[in-house]
């Protein structure tokens, strides 16, 4: 079971975006369950949600407590909610920020991890360039689609055009596709870093 | 038939839908309001034909579910929480007139204090009601448990409430399976009233009886909830031949063969426990699970056949009677009368709190190892019922006590949960 935990605020599409991932690997014939925190979800307030994919039927129904991954839709977060609260130190951390993890001060956290499993997208700017609106989700979940390697980015996009349609599904399906190659960039960067 | 990766409560929309009711009343509360606005999206659309209406209460949707399905009309609403002891006495006349409604609780805990999460108070508080009760343990369960509500309703001319857990299962996007229209139309007769306020066929409903007859207007109301222990088992075994799944009857064993403790709960909770069961198998633990999908009626019968051979029963409860103990437990040591075998309440996953594997096995371990007290609460922080007890021995105005806990709690909003 591949369990992740997006953390995020009301109106970021937090709960969203965890709906999409399930809706992903169910088109990739796996079972997914997507669930959120439930209770906070108003504007600006500190939003979890939680999506488990397994090639078997999901039973357990407790929240995500050690995730194999965790999406920081929203940067600010990490010095007010305990995101990285029992992931594992194998595990990925996808966050949204143009920024890097000594100025976001989680160069400690950071440290532990595998450096291939890790990193830091401008998902908010992506958002604003090719949709003109402030929405990270989707971006995201291109982005993730790279660094986990758990799906494809066709099934993402699959993902995405169930939830918005028209203009918005292209243009979040573009900016996803633009996250997916930059997470590709950085990998290929650090791989290249670690092997010198 | 068609799998489906979708909300729960866009699954039941579905379902329900698919049942072709002709009144649906509603009236939004968390977690139930996305069933409802689902329907109402259906019939707005006109991919269903169906009176909707909005109206001002609970109480109202009620009182017009009882009106529509005296007039005729497949009926079909849904609440939690507050709004349904909001409906409380027209919910008890739904019943009483037996008039066969369909409601989905999203279960919920009940105010005060005033917690949206869910827990089955609601369901519990009017479990005597005369409605018949099911818990889903899956979306899956939750479709299937309404197409086949409907037919349990019209036949015995009762009202059934489909009970799911709310947000667990109402807002869990997971797969499914809806079946098609044609399928739901072979399992689902049209509804054939068993009364009707018909203009060419006079009479009335709702007579007033005293002294002389109400015991045995009442009796006929237990009598229908016996033939239902019949009739449920039956509509699941007819579910089966035409949507080829298991779902529904009156309970559901797990691994209680050979068990030496069995693990009784309601609804969602049961994924959780029998993958923690599952690994107490593993390590050589004699233990298994029952399911209880059918809350009222009661199957005393079952459970006590299914119960035979175990040492002690673990009977999980996410709501308790306050002043008492547990509800389901005291259900189930009547239907273990006599036997001596051991029933350990404990109440877990109250307004919210999440029931967690690790809490579980060790609940269970302990149970199994005669450790656990016979009522006990599940992740309890007693230090916190001592201090604010201990505030009330000091202090004549202690204040009110929900806002007296959070403070002594402080701020919990860093943790995952």
């Amino acid at each position: 079971m591949f369990q992740t935990r997006i953390h995020g605020r009301g109106g970021q599409g937090v709960v969203t975006a965890a709906e999409m991932l399930s809706i992903a690997a169910f088109l990739e014939n796996r079972h997914a369950q997507a669930f959120p925190n439930f209770g906070s979800e108003r504007t600006g307030a500190p939003v979890v949600a939680f999506c488990r994919i397994d090639d078997k039927e999901i039973r357990l129904r407790e929240p995500v407590m050690a995730p194999d991954a965790v999406i920081i839709q929203d940067p600010t977060l990490l010095q007010q909610v305990n995101v990285f609260q029992g992931l594992r130190q194998d595990g990925f951390m996808l966050i949204n920020s143009a920024r890097n993890y000594e100025t976001l001060g989680i160069a400690d956290v950071a440290g532990t991890m595998n450096p291939l499993r890790c990193v830091c997208v401008p998902a908010t700017e992506l958002a604003l360039k090719f949709l003109g609106r402030p929405m990270p989700n989707a971006v995201l979940l291109g982005a993730f689609a790279r660094l986990s390697g758990r799906l494809a980015v066709d099934s993402v996009v699959a993902a995405v055009r169930t939830k918005f349609s028209g203009v918005v599904a292209e243009k979040n399906i573009t900016a996803a596709r633009a996250a997916f190659d930059e997470v590709a960039r950085q990998l290929t960067q650090q791989a290249g870093a670690t092997h010198s | 038939m068609t799998l489906k990766q979708i909300e729960g409560s866009q699954g039941v929309a579905e379902a329900v839908a698919l049942c072709r009711p002709e009144v649906i009343c509603a009236y939004p509360i968390s977690p139930q309001t996305h069933i409802v606005e689902g329907l109402g999206e259906m019939v707005k659309v006109g991919q269903l034909r169906a009176e909707f209406l909005n109206v001002e209460s609970e109480f109202a949707a009620m009182s017009v579910a009882i009106g529509s399905s005296a007039a005729g009309a497949r009926t079909y609403t849904a609440t939690a929480s507050q709004g349904l002891l909001f409906m409380a006495e027209a919910v008890f006349n739904a019943a009483g007139l037996g008039l066969p409604i369909v409601m989905t609780i999203a279960n919920r805990a009940i105010g005060a204090p005033i917690n949206i999460w869910n827990d089955h108070s609601d369901s519990m508080s009017l479990r005597d009601c005369g409605w018949i009760q099911l818990f889903a343990e899956t979306n899956q369960e939750a479709i299937d448990l309404h197409i086949q509500a409907f037919k349990l309703a019209e036949e015995l001319s009762v009202p059934v409430m489909v009970c799911m857990d709310g947000f667990i299962l109402t807002h869990a996007y997971e797969r499914v399976d809806v079946p098609l229209q044609e399928q739901v139309d072979a399992f689902l007769p049209s509804f054939e009233p068993r009364q009707v306020l018909d203009p060419a066929r006079p009479v009335s409903i709702g007579a007033m009886v005293g002294p002389e007859a109400y015991t045995e207007v009442r009796v006929l109301a237990h009598a229908k909830q016996i033939q239902a222990l019949t009739l449920i088992p039956e509509i699941a075994a007819q579910f089966k031949a035409h949507f080829g799944r298991d779902s529904g009857g009156l309970i559901k064993p797990y691994c209680c063969e050979g068990a030496h403790t069995v693990v009784i709960a309601l609804g969602s909770v049961l994924g959780t426990i029998k993958d923690v069961v599952d690994e107490l198998r593993t390590q050589g633990c004699a233990i298994g699970v029952l399911g209880i999908t059918s809350f009222r009626p009661f199957p005393l019968t079952e459970i006590r056949q299914a119960l035979q051979g175990c040492q002690r029963v673990l009977v999980l409860e996410k709501s308790f009677a306050v002043g008492v103990g547990g509800i389901v437990a005291t259900n189930v040591r009547m239907a273990l009368d006599g036997t001596g075998q051991k029933v350990l309440t404990v109440v877990a996953g109250l307004g919210g709190r999440a029931i967690t594997k690790s809490s579980l096995a060790a609940t269970l371990t302990a149970a199994m190892n005669d450790l656990l007290e016979p009522f006990s609460f599940m992740d309890l922080q007693q230090e916190v019922i001592d201090r604010a007890l201990g505030r009330e021995r000091q202090i004549r105005r202690s204040g009110p006590v929900a806002e007296s806990v959070l403070r002594d709690i402080g701020s919990v909003a860093s943790q995952i949960c």
